[in-house]
């Protein structure tokens, strides 16, 4: 499992103010593979992607994509590294001034020399293998939120990337929307043999693709392994998140004076 | 006491780190090998959203305040029997002053306020950090051209607004106020220099559309991806600019003028 990693993180440190992200994260993401990374929200997983992906600096370890290390890149290279990726953002974050059509053109016409007729070929293509096509010429503003997620997801794959990172592609989807987008996370993960990190906190649908798992909570990994393992995993904190229980080792509750006695104080 | 300190010494830091950040924006997105094929376009639409959009506001006060000058100027100069000079007094007021000062705070009104929140709002909606994703610098992609097309356009709409200036003032001083045409637009032409009056005004123009686009770019990606955040930035970018306009005017009026 440890071998062939295409993304590896080793004893990452964040902090952001006093606040602790990350305590000591150590993470291998195998080639070719889709592995997820989960956790309750705010437990920092999109943090985690965007340190990947060179937006933010850890203040210790090692984030190195493909062997690269990305924090030490230059500005240059590390434009050049985030060609090898692709990012379905949480909130589609579709470029608003352009069409469904420019933007998942976007990509292939600001990275390759393709003519206008091959990119045009590739946009349906893509826009087809989300479902799309039709919506060619739709602007942002007329999609739904689920639209928008899949014409995402057509501009992430745009440029057929080694890596494909999702951040909670299930977030405030429908049922059929839902389906829809976790087979075909599977199937494109399949046909096109690139790399996919799911960020979620959506237990069944990440369990039911995911090839590996990691769980995450208060700034640290508290397990990994199969979908099969992390089921039968004997951490409470495994459990307690998968199980959806409010009392157990993570807490609910933010960082707080005790109720009765703040309750009784005199600020009140 | 102590805490009072720390609280100046940090604003003080943070101010600085801040000027930083904003002169290393400012290097990263126009010192640059350039690449006219995507960068003329890109300028190009700017010029639009920018200049072309602005082009209203400015024609409009400029043509009322030329006819404001124009009756100021006739019913001062009438007193002394001079009001054949008011054509000079018009002129070298929107030439030298009025027309950079007046023409840059309805550019950060208008435009500089709109680049922030558009900035802003591409930042909330994470389509900064898309295009970062996708390889594609933001800083080349979207603030260069927004840099460009501020500093191209901001001389032009103040000459535009000096020239519809000097024809609201000949309005009012030469078909309300009586004033002969021949003698308007002649002690104009004698008065008016290209290189100390047109020239020095295009200059001030250059250097307040460079600070106002610089100032509203800079506020838009730093502002806070919330609606209250966007709207702090929008309001600091009217005012920083404003005040930094009138600053910049009386260093450079001194410049310019100041030996006399």
């Amino acid at each position: 499992m440890q071998q062939n990693c295409i993304i590896e993180i080793r004893h990452l440190k964040f902090k952001r103010g006093l606040r602790e992200i990350f305590k000591d994260i150590n993470v291998c993401v195998p080639k070719g593979k889709i592995t997820a990374i989960m956790g309750p929200s705010g437990s920092g997983k999109t943090t985690l992607l965007k340190m990947i992906g060179g937006q933010l600096q850890p203040d210790a370890g090692s984030v190195k994509v493909d062997g690269a290390c990305v924090h030490d890149l230059a500005r240059k290279d590390l434009f050049s590294m985030r060609k090898k990726m692709g990012m379905l953002f949480q909130s589609g974050a579709l470029f608003s001034d352009m069409s469904v059509y420019q933007n998942v053109a976007f990509p292939l016409q600001v990275n390759t020399d393709l003519d206008a007729q091959l990119i045009r070929d590739i946009v349906l293509l893509k826009l087809q293998a989300v479902g799309l096509r039709g919506a060619v010429e739709l602007m942002p503003t007329e999609l739904s939120g689920g639209m928008a997620r899949r014409v995402a997801l057509a501009r992430a794959i745009a440029l057929d990337p080694e890596i494909v990172m999702y951040d909670e592609p299930f977030a405030g989807q429908d049922p059929i929307g839902m389906g829809v987008l976790v087979s075909l996370i599977k199937k494109l993960n399949q046909s096109l043999g690139h790399t996919s990190l799911i960020i979620s906190h959506d237990i069944q649908e990440t369990l039911s693709i995911a090839d590996y798992i990691f769980i995450m909570a208060d700034g640290k990994m508290i397990g990994q392994g199969t979908a099969e393992q992390i089921k039968q995993s004997s951490s409470k904190e495994v459990q307690q998140f998968i199980n959806g229980n409010p009392d157990g080792p993570v807490p609910f509750h933010y960082p707080a004076v005790d109720l009765l006695e703040q309750l009784m104080s005199k600020d009140r | 006491m102590l805490n009072f300190l720390a609280t100046i010494g940090h604003s003080a830091i943070s101010k600085v780190a801040g000027f930083g950040r904003a002169s290393i924006m400012m290097f990263h997105a126009l010192c640059v090998w350039p690449q006219p094929k995507t960068s003329i376009p890109l300028i190009i639409v700017q010029l639009y959203n920018i200049g072309v959009k602005s082009l209203l506001i400015i024609a409009v006060s400029g043509l009322f305040i030329g006819m404001v000058l124009g009756l100021q100027g006739y019913t001062i100069l009438v007193d002394f029997g001079s009001e054949d000079s008011v054509g000079q007094m018009v002129a070298l007021s929107l030439v030298r002053e009025l027309a950079p000062v007046v023409t840059a705070l309805l550019f950060a009104g208008r435009a500089g306020s709109a680049l922030t929140a558009e900035i802003g709002l591409m930042k909330a909606t994470e389509q900064l950090a898309s295009l970062e994703m996708i390889g594609v610098d933001p800083l080349r992609r979207i603030i260069a051209p927004r840099l460009w097309a501020g500093f191209i356009s901001m001389p032009v709409l103040s000459m535009i607004f000096a020239i519809v200036g000097i024809y609201g003032g000949a309005l009012v001083s030469i078909e309300w106020l009586g004033v002969y045409s021949g003698s308007f637009w002649s002690v104009m032409q004698s008065a008016v220099d290209f290189h100390d009056d047109i020239l020095n005004g295009v200059i001030k123009a250059v250097v307040f559309g460079l600070a106002v686009t610089w100032v509203a770019v800079y506020q838009g990606l730093e502002s806070i991806p919330t609606s209250e955040g966007i709207a702090q930035s929008t309001t600091r970018t009217v005012v920083y600019s404003s005040l930094l306009i009138l600053a910049l005017d009386f260093v450079l009026t001194a410049l310019m003028f100041g030996d006399i």
